[in-house]
Parts: structure tokens; C-alpha cells; sequence
């Protein structure tokens, strides 16, 4: 059976929100508003909202810099989520992270990772903490078509098979590592089969529909959730953009990226819905209206949020405040916003 | 107090703090059905079980990523590297993913994890394996790095790392797993805070700062210098980061002379720290130029002899503190 199915409306507004979102973000990059690197997500929406849509939110999700996608399925506020971006102190990750490192404890989201396939161990880590604790909550661990080839993932795939631990390796096969095509940096024809070298299960999902990615992480989840064990899902998608603000993308053509937008989620998921009489539209300009109204309030509250304060500099070096030399600083607001420590009754020796 | 090795207080450390907290597991390469490379896990798994003394394969990014992992939510790994060597492998997951969790997360996901194993040239290993890494993994803000010279001092700082909410590396001193020395015993709660260096010898003339395996070195050096009338005071760090600085200086003010004798190389050594700082803090107080002792400059040769050369010896450490004493 699967496991409770989130309304598919509601998902079509998050992906709509996901979108309008990133595109504020690209103009605010324009306007000199968001430093650093910005990665956007635009054209992969129905990956991470059909694998959220199918799991549950105390389920670990953890993925690599092309994030703020995935903090907004998981529930993240876009204020928070803008106010990263702008280094505010009421960011996801108080203006400390930016917008590789996005992070969420409450709602289960564990970065946000910049090196290419470093938190592939962290999610077996995760993984591995699930089944240490014996509890049934499933880790997604998300990753591009670039981190396939680094030795983090390749150790990380062997422990998750050897200790069977539940945790699902979703490949976003968008084509591109930065310039490099997967056919100039894979010796393999379908990314899926470096699975089978684990003796993991593994599917390919058609990234751009959300109803099938959403299908096939149920039946993994709830086979997970069954009996312990790894699986690998190549979600085959697409990402509008370059690979970051600064990458015009030349390296792709015109008509591919025309055939993709043709095949675009947020679209077939709207025909799909309006096909079947579940949605008019008058209803979808409705939900793309308002869509565009958070994403613009995201940018307002992101403005008007301050700095971190130059006096908490230190206080996120060491957990309790401290300093190298020992020196205690000022008390941690970030602790409130810690969940309780799991109860040591909940392990089982 | 009681007489063990330094092997067996750290089986001690690790078989109390797995007693106390289920949270903790300890993960490495052969440290379950060998027992250790070295010896240090012996028993455990008979006594804890697969589920918490967990052998993996060759893969040191890989399984030092999963203990990160695992500590994210809440879990207390503790990781053993065959050796530091070893960990130059996961570098990435040691200095990017542990200690910079923190402060990417604004404070969200400490990192309680303890990395362990031996560190520092040993007898003739070459280049590969001969490496000190203190220096390396001090430089990141957000570690902890010890370095016991003696059973007692591996006992009471592997136990307080285990329970320390930031990554703590242990880096053992692997010539002195034999080694012998006084220990509480084991129903006697054996504590050392981190960043609390110890004099292991009182003297007047001059302060020999040292860590991990040149203690013995620098103990050894104190009593032939007794013999020509010169009274060494021998300071063991046993924390390189947080750094005692105190204990530093209350020396320097006491000798007015210091040599600093370390296990790692001289350009960006643990030495070219602590002589920065007490000239910083304390330069009124220096009767003479600080020196340092340290490894030569060059990878680690395999043949014997070089290899001693390479090494800081007692004639090189004799000859340091005879200059800064003017004799």
C-alpha cells in the first residue's frame, strides 16, 4: 500500500512556487542583491516535489548545492530560503550557509552540500543512524549526474549496499556537469548501471513528469520501509539555466533546450490535472498568482532583514559558543531552534 | 593507580564511554573481527556486538562521511583511522564536512564525532605513512586536536572527546602503544580536558615545550641535562587545539628560555604557533631567541639512519637548549 498521498493541486502550487521563486532569485542575483554562486533548479521542479509528495516529512532529505528546491518542498519558509540567499541573519541558515548550504532541522533538511558528491557519505550516515536507532524513516539523498564519477559516492554506495541501509540515491540527471555532458564524463550508456556495480536496485524515472517520479519513490519507500535496504533512482531531467548565474550555457543548443521546455513538469502536470476536470484555469492562474506574490514578499522580507551581527562571528565555530582558546561567548539563540535530542530509550542496544 | 599501557587505556576509554552511552559506536578498518591494527579495540566486539563495533572496507572518505552523517542527528561515532596517514584519504569529509557543519547551518547540526588512530612517524614506514598530521588539522577552525603521550593523558582525553559535542581528533602516538605509565583505576572516573597542557617536569632554566612522541624525548633530555646543572622544565601540550596558552606562558615567565620540540615539520609546524604567540605575549620575558626542533623538510626516507636524522633526536634537542642557554 502506498503511503498517504499529498493532494496533487497542492503540489502543482509548490512546484509553481519553486519556479517563481528561482526567478526572483536570478533577478535579485542580477541586481547585485545575492552574492557568491546561485544555482538554479528551473525545469527539475517534479523531481524533488514528486519524491517529497511520495515520502514522509520526517523522512532525512539531504542534496548537493543546486538546493533551495529542495529546502522550499521540505517546508522551508521562502523568506527564510530568500534571506539566505541574501546573507540575513533570518536565513535558513542565519546569512552563514548562502545558497549552496541551505539547512533546515525541523523540517528535515540536511544541507546543501558544495563539494560534488561529498554528503553521498552523509547520507549513508543518516542512513546508518535510522537503522542503528531502528526506525523506519527513509533517507533521499539527491545528487547531478556530476557526482557520479567521485570517489565519495562510489564508497558511499558500497557501505549503503554492505550495512543495507535505507536510504535512496536519486541521480538528477539534468545532462550536465557544469559543461562537461554526461557523455564526456560517464563510460557508461545509462547512469542507472553504476547501481548494478552495488547490487542496488535501480530505476529510471522520467524527471520531468511528477506523477511517475512520485509513483516509483512510494514503491521504493515502502519497500524500504519493509526491509532495510539501498535503491538508486536516475530521475532523467533537464535544468533551463546554466549551470550557475554566470554560465550563459553555449555548451547546449537552442532546440534542446526548446524540446525540454516543450516536456516542462509544471505544464503536464497542469494539463494532467486539467484533463481529468481537478483543476480550471482560472484556479491555476490563481495559484501562479499568488505563487509570484510569496516569491516577491520573500524578496521584501529579505531586504529588510538585518546582517548577522559582527559579535556572533565566533559562535558557531564550536557547539557550545566557545572559542578556540575557550573563551565562553554570548548565550545561542540557534539552540531554540534545535529539536530535543532524540531520548537515549529510543536506541536499542 | 595502577600500571597499563597506553594501548590498554585507550581500550579502557573506549570499552567505558561504550558503556555509558548507547549513542556511541566505534567504525573503522579491522576494528571488529581483527581487533585492531593495533590492538586498541581488542575485545570489544565480543563484548558490544556487530551493531556497535563495526568493521568496514578500505574507504576512508567513505566511512569517516558516515560517521558525520551519523552525528548529524545525534549519534556519538567514534572513527579509527588504521593511521592519521590514512586520513589524508577523507580530508575532505575531516576538514570540510565535520567542522564546518556548524557554522554553514547557523548553528543548526553540531558534529560530536571522534576521529582516533595512531599519528606521526613510527620505525621506517617511508614517505606514505610516516605522517604527523597536527599541524594539518589544526589549521581548520572547528576541530579539536589532541595528541597523549602518556596512558593516562590517551585515557582521559579519548574519553572526554567521545563525550565533546565538536569533532575531536585523537591522534595517538603509535611508538608509544607499549608504553607503560600510572592510571587510575577503572572504577575511578578518568576525565582530561581538552586544551589543558600538563608539566611532566618541574625546572628553572629553560621550558621544553613538546606533544605526543617527543614527551619522552624531551623527559629523557631533562635528565641528562640535570647532569650538567641545567634544570629543564618539560611541558606536554596534550592539546594542540584549543591551545593551553596559559601554561605556556607561566612557564616562559618562570625560564625565560624555550625550545620547542615537535613531531611534525618545521614550515607552518605546531612550533611556529606556539613560538608566534609567546613572542606576541610574553617577548619581555625571553632571555633568548625561541628554537625549534622539529622534522627536517624533506619526505620521510625509508633508510634507518636517515630516518633518525629526519627526526627530531636528542642531539639535536641537546643542542637547541644548550644555545638557548648560552652554554
Amino acid at each position: 500500500m502506498l503511503p498517504e498521498q499529498r493532494d496533487e493541486v497542492e503540489m502543482l502550487a509548490l512546484m509553481l512556487l519553486i519556479r517563481r521563486f528561482e526567478e526572483r532569485a536570478s533577478q535579485q542575483y542580477q541586481a547585485q542583491k545575492i552574492g557568491g554562486f546561485c544555482h538554479l533548479y528551473i525545469g527539475q521542479e517534479a523531481v524533488v516535489c514528486g519524491a517529497v509528495a511520495a515520502t514522509r516529512h520526517d523522512d532525512y532529505i539531504i542534496t548537493a548545492y543546486r538546493d533551495h528546491a529542495h529546502a522550499l518542498a521540505r517546508g522551508t519558509s521562502p523568506e527564510a530560503c530568500m534571506a539566505e540567499l541574501f546573507g540575513k541573519e533570518t536565513g535558513c541558515s542565519r546569512g552563514l550557509g548562502g545558497s549552496m548550504h541551505f539547512f533546515d532541522r525541523q523540517n528535515h533538511m540536511y544541507g546543501g552540500h558544495a563539494i560534488v558528491g561529498a554528503h553521498v557519505p552523509l547520507a549513508t550516515g543518516l542512513a546508518f543512524a535510522c537503522k542503528y536507532r531502528n526506525e523506519d524513516r527513509v533517507t533521499l539523498c539527491f545528487f547531478g549526474d556530476g557526482a557520479i564519477n567521485q570517489g565519495a559516492f562510489h564508497e558511499a554506495l558500497n557501505l549503503a549496499a554492505l550495512y543495507k541501509l535505507p536510504v535512496v540515491f536519486i541521480c538528477e540527471n539534468n545532462l550536465f556537469a557544469m559543461g562537461t555532458s554526461v557523455k564526456r564524463s560517464t563510460s557508461l550508456k545509462q547512469i542507472v548501471d553504476r547501481a548494478e556495480g552495488y547490487d542496488i536496485p535501480g530505476e529510471i524515472v522520467d524527471g520531468m513528469n511528477f506523477r511517475e517520479v512520485r509513483d516509483k519513490l512510494a514503491e521504493i519507500t515502502t519497500s524500504i520501509r519493509k526491509e532495510s535496504h539501498p535503491a538508486f533512482v536516475e530521475a532523467r531531467t533537464y535544468r533551463y539555466r546554466g549551470h550557475s548565474m554566470s554560465d550563459p550555457a553555449s555548451y547546449r543548443t537552442k532546440e534542446e533546450l526548446e524540446k525540454y521546455r516543450l516536456d516542462d513538469p509544471i505544464t503536464r502536470l497542469r494539463a494532467q490535472l486539467t484533463r481529468e476536470g481537478k483543476l480550471t484555469n482560472e484556479q491555476f492562474d490563481q495559484l501562479d498568482k499568488r505563487a509570484k506574490k510569496i516569491a516577491l514578499d520573500s524578496v521584501k522580507f529579505a531586504e529588510e532583514s538585518p546582517d548577522p551581527p559582527l559579535e556572533k562571528l565566533y559562535n558557531y565555530t564550536y557547539a557550545n559558543g566557545a572559542t578556540e582558546s575557550g573563551r565562553p561567548r554570548p548565550v545561542e539563540p540557534a539552540q531554540e531552534r534545535r529539536e530535543a535530542a532524540p531520548s537515549p530509550e529510543k536506541a536499542k542496544p | 593507580m595502577r600500571e597499563i599501557t597506553y594501548r590498554q587505556a585507550l581500550n579502557e576509554a573506549l570499552a567505558e564511554e561504550l558503556e555509558r552511552d548507547p549513542n556511541v559506536f566505534l567504525m573503522g578498518e579491522e576494528v571488529a573481527e581483527y581487533n585492531g591494527a593495533y590492538k586498541v579495540s581488542q575485545g570489544l566486539l565480543d563484548r558490544f556486538g556487530p551493531r556497535r563495533i563495526i568493521d568496514t572496507p578500505i574507504s576512508e572518505n567513505g566511512f569517516a562521511g558516515l560517521g558525520v552523517g551519523a552525528a548529524m542527528v545525534g549519534l556519538r561515532p567514534i572513527i579509527e583511522f588504521m593511521t592519521f596517514s590514512f586520513s589524508l584519504v577523507a580530508f575532505d569529509q575531516v576538514v570540510n564536512n565535520a567542522p564546518n557543519m556548524l557554522t554553514m547551518s547557523g548553528g543548526q547540526f553540531n558534529i560530536p564525532i571522534t576521529f582516533r588512530g595512531p599519528n606521526g612517524p613510527a620505525h621506517q614506514l617511508g614517505a606514505t605513512h610516516s605522517h604527523a598530521t597536527e599541524c594539518l588539522y589544526a589549521n581548520a577552525p572547528g576541530l579539536k586536536v589532541c595528541t597523549p603521550a602518556t596512558p593516562r593523558d590517551a585515557k582521559g582525553l579519548l574519553k572526554t572527546a567521545v563525550r565533546d559535542n565538536n569533532p575531536v581528533l585523537v591522534l595517538e602516538a603509535e611508538l608509544l602503544y607499549s608504553s607503560k605509565g600510572m592510571v587510575e583505576p577503572p572504577d575511578e572516573e578518568l576525565l582530561i580536558p581538552l586544551g589543558q597542557a600538563e608539566v611532566k617536569r618541574e625546572g628553572s632554566d629553560v621550558s621544553i615545550i613538546c606533544y605526543a612522541q617527543t614527551v619522552p624525548l624531551a623527559l629523557a633530555a631533562a635528565q641528562q641535562l640535570e647532569e650538567e646543572d641545567i634544570s629543564a622544565e618539560i611541558v606536554d601540550l596534550r592539546s594542540i587545539k584549543p591551545l593551553d596558552e596559559k601554561a605556556i606562558f607561566d612557564s616562559v615567565a618562570k625560564t625565560h628560555r624555550v625550545v620547542i620540540v615537535e613531531q611534525d615539520r618545521p614550515f607552518c609546524g605546531v612550533g611556529a604557533e606556539v613560538c608566534y604567540r609567546i613572542q606576541k605575549n610574553v617577548f619581555d620575558e625571553l632571555d633568548a631567541p625561541i628554537m625549534r626542533v622539529s622534522q627536517e623538510d624533506v619526505p620521510m626516507p625509508y633508510n634507518e639512519k636517515l630516518e633518525k636524522a629526519v627526526l627530531p633526536n636528542m642531539d639535536k634537542l641537546m643542542a637547541a637548549v644548550k644555545k638557548v642557554c648560552y652554554v
